[in-house]
């Protein structure tokens, strides 16, 4: 079955990145078909792995400050900044509605 | 054949004086040159380079070299961070980044002395077997160029020559496994999450280790999937690659992932006597698409340990062929992840989409990333979404589980190393291998090699023999988990009975003026 419209648009938010083209979309079609034969898998009682080293515990340091005062090197990749802030343009603006956006989906 | 030596003669020769750290640099970067057709450097870091020959060569005179890696030249997969110089990933999104630190393999090797020619070419963001989806260009396999494949090759018509004849690495280390291949440094660093290391080294007649998960540390290593990466080392020999893990491995305290055990470096022993080993030969890994030719490699290869007195045994790991789509799930769920890092505003390209912060993320990463990359982002996101998360990547986590089970088994069972093909062919002809996309030639591609990185057990990719067409195959071996000395040793026990041929490289003979020397005609093929 197909991803839906929503679902399609829903994931572009998500991930902010877009489908750009049918192929993007075809793209994920394969994709979920082929991640599909993982269900021929009986995993009845198992349980799900999160790393080999499960068995070993994490290496934890003490909490102690050994490094900073970098901030200039910090600051140096960034395009926009101001004094040693970096600058986004505003905020808490949603992405536009799929109507009202340039998206390959507005025609699906 | 001062570049054709392997990194310990070479070494030797340093520390001997019969070439000194500058001479030897200056070679290497003048072969680099000449071989540029092959693409396998994005950037090659001449002024430091030479200076840090030259800082070698000071130590030699005081007669104070750091070890068996000073003077050497190295070079670095363009995903690691080296501090100054450019990491781009092979992407629009990092060109330009210049790395405020150095990656703590990167940092190991530097000091001991190593001189970093520069960072090789791979796949964008390392997603791709192939080194053909970067935004430099792909790679061409050396071999391409080599007298082994030329006389092999029929051309099809007059106009038709070895520009449209060439193949291609592999990937996604191909730039560091070319470079290694062609001469250009003595050893390199590549990474491997899916086989990224051992299938550009069986490609292009290198050796490439996979090192055990946790062995070797990760900070600076941009990321692909956390619980699968590790670097990962080509060289021109098992002996070779030995020396570099010993360099490379221990624990980190800036990489939590790397176990705190103490780590001895070893030297390699001659073995001469295999009647104790069990080498296992999982029967699964004789996949569809596999050659005939390697299916006869292989079988040979578990004669030959046979008829030496070991004990050679077909073995099962029944979830073989789930491994991939496993890898799949967890890869794209893991890349969504590790890639929303990227947004524009602390480093990396930043579009000029000033309306609001996401829509100024949306249109960097549109403009930042090929359609790979953002394939496997969406492909990710949805197997993450709430209604997806326990069918796809809690499933796949389970099945993940079923597969380290299967090697668990088998090596309780008696096996000491497995043995196994690394690649399902010969490396393709490039205008062959772009005729599928990118997804589906790393389904084809991984099969032999996703499993270890399952499991987290080490595994290396020895060259074997020339196929057909007169390119390298190799054979690989998968050992038990830290076990590296058991499975270097049998490495370089087989390394030693198949003999596996020097290419022959018309610029390279140019560069490295001393009498060429043929390799023994008893070769394994």
């Amino acid at each position: 079955q197909k991803v839906s419209v929503e679902v399609l648009e829903h994931l572009e938010h998500l991930a902010l990145v877009d489908f750009r083209d049918a192929e993007g979309v075809e793209r994920l079609q394969k994709a979920i078909q082929f991640a599909d034969q993982l269900h021929e898998v009986n995993t009845d009682g198992v349980e799900p792995m999160d790393s080999v080293l499960e068995d070993r515990c994490l290496y934890l340091r003490e909490d102690d400050v050994t490094e900073g005062n970098c901030t200039k090197e910090l600051l140096e990749n960034a395009r926009e900044k101001v004094e040693e802030y970096f600058v986004a343009p505003p905020g808490n603006i949603p992405l536009p509605k799929l109507e009202e956006r340039e998206t390959f989906l507005q025609g699906s | 054949a001062m570049l054709r030596a392997s990194l310990r003669q070479v070494s030797a020769a340093l520390k001997e004086g019969r070439v000194t750290p500058t001479e030897l640099c200056q070679r290497c970067l003048a072969l680099i040159k000449s071989t540029k057709f092959l693409n396998a450097y994005i950037t090659v870091a001449e002024e430091t380079a030479l200076k840090q020959a030259e800082e070698s060569e000071e130590r030699y005179k005081r007669g104070q070299p750091l070890g068996i890696l000073d003077g050497i030249p190295i070079a670095v997969k363009d995903n690691f961070n080296t501090a100054g110089i450019e990491t781009t990933c092979a992407s629009n999104m990092l060109k330009g980044y210049i790395s405020p630190y150095n990656a703590t393999v990167v940092q190991k090797l530097l000091d001991q002395g190593a001189v970093l020619l520069g960072k090789t070419n791979l796949d964008e963001f390392a997603m791709g077997s192939g080194s053909t989806d970067g935004v430099f260009g792909p790679v061409r396999n050396p071999w391409s160029y080599s007298k082994q494949y030329k006389e092999k090759s029929v051309p099809k018509s007059h106009s038709e020559d070895e520009e449209s004849n060439w193949v291609i690495t592999g990937g996604s280390s191909g730039g560091s496994a070319a470079a290694v291949s062609s001469f250009t440094c003595f050893a390199a660093l590549g990474s491997d999450t899916g086989g990224s290391t051992r299938n550009p080294a069986a490609h292009c007649g290198v050796v490439g280790l996979k090192p055990t998960y946790g062995l070797i540390s990760r900070h600076g290593l941009i990321p692909l999937v956390n619980s699968m990466d590790v670097p990962g080392i080509l060289t021109r020999c098992v002996d070779d690659a030995a020396v570099l893990l010993g360099s490379l491995a221990g624990h980190d305290p800036k990489d939590s992932t790397t176990i705190q055990d103490d780590f001895k470096p070893f030297e390699l022993p001659n073995l001469t006597d295999v009647s104790k080993l069990s080498i296992g030969i999982p029967k699964e890994y004789h996949a569809p698409g596999l050659s005939s030719e390697i299916l006869a490699l292989w079988s040979k290869a578990a004669d030959l340990f046979k008829n030496a007195g070991a004990k050679v045994v077909e073995v099962s790991l029944p979830h073989t062929p789930y491994s991939i789509v496993c890898y799949h799930v967890l890869c794209t769920a893991e890349v969504a992840s590790n890639m929303a890092r990227f947004d524009g505003l602390e480093y990396g390209h930043r579009s000029d989409m000033k309306d609001s912060t996401e829509s100024m993320y949306a249109a960097t990463r549109r403009e930042g990333f090929n359609d790979v990359v953002r394939g496997r982002i969406l492909s990710g996101n949805y197997f993450l979404l709430r209604q997806n998360y326990e069918k796809y990547f809690v499933k796949a986590q389970k099945v993940r589980r079923l597969i380290a089970n299967d090697f668990v088994k088998v090596f309780r069972s008696g096996v000491d190393i497995l043995l196994t093909p690394t690649t399902l062919s010969d490396a393709a002809p490039y205008t062959e291998f772009i005729q599928e996309d990118n997804r589906t030639r790393s389904a084809q591609d991984d099969i032999l090699t996703q499993a270890a990185n399952m499991a987290g057990l080490p595994a290396i990719n020895v060259p074997t023999a020339l196929s057909e067409r007169g390119l390298p195959v190799g054979l690989q071996f998968i050992g038990r988990s830290f076990q590296e000395k058991q499975l270097l040793t049998v490495a370089k026990w087989f390394e030693k009975q198949v003999q596996f041929p020097v290419i022959q490289l018309e610029e390279v003979k140019r560069h490295d003026s001393d009498v060429y020397q043929h390799q023994k005609s008893a070769s394994f093929s």
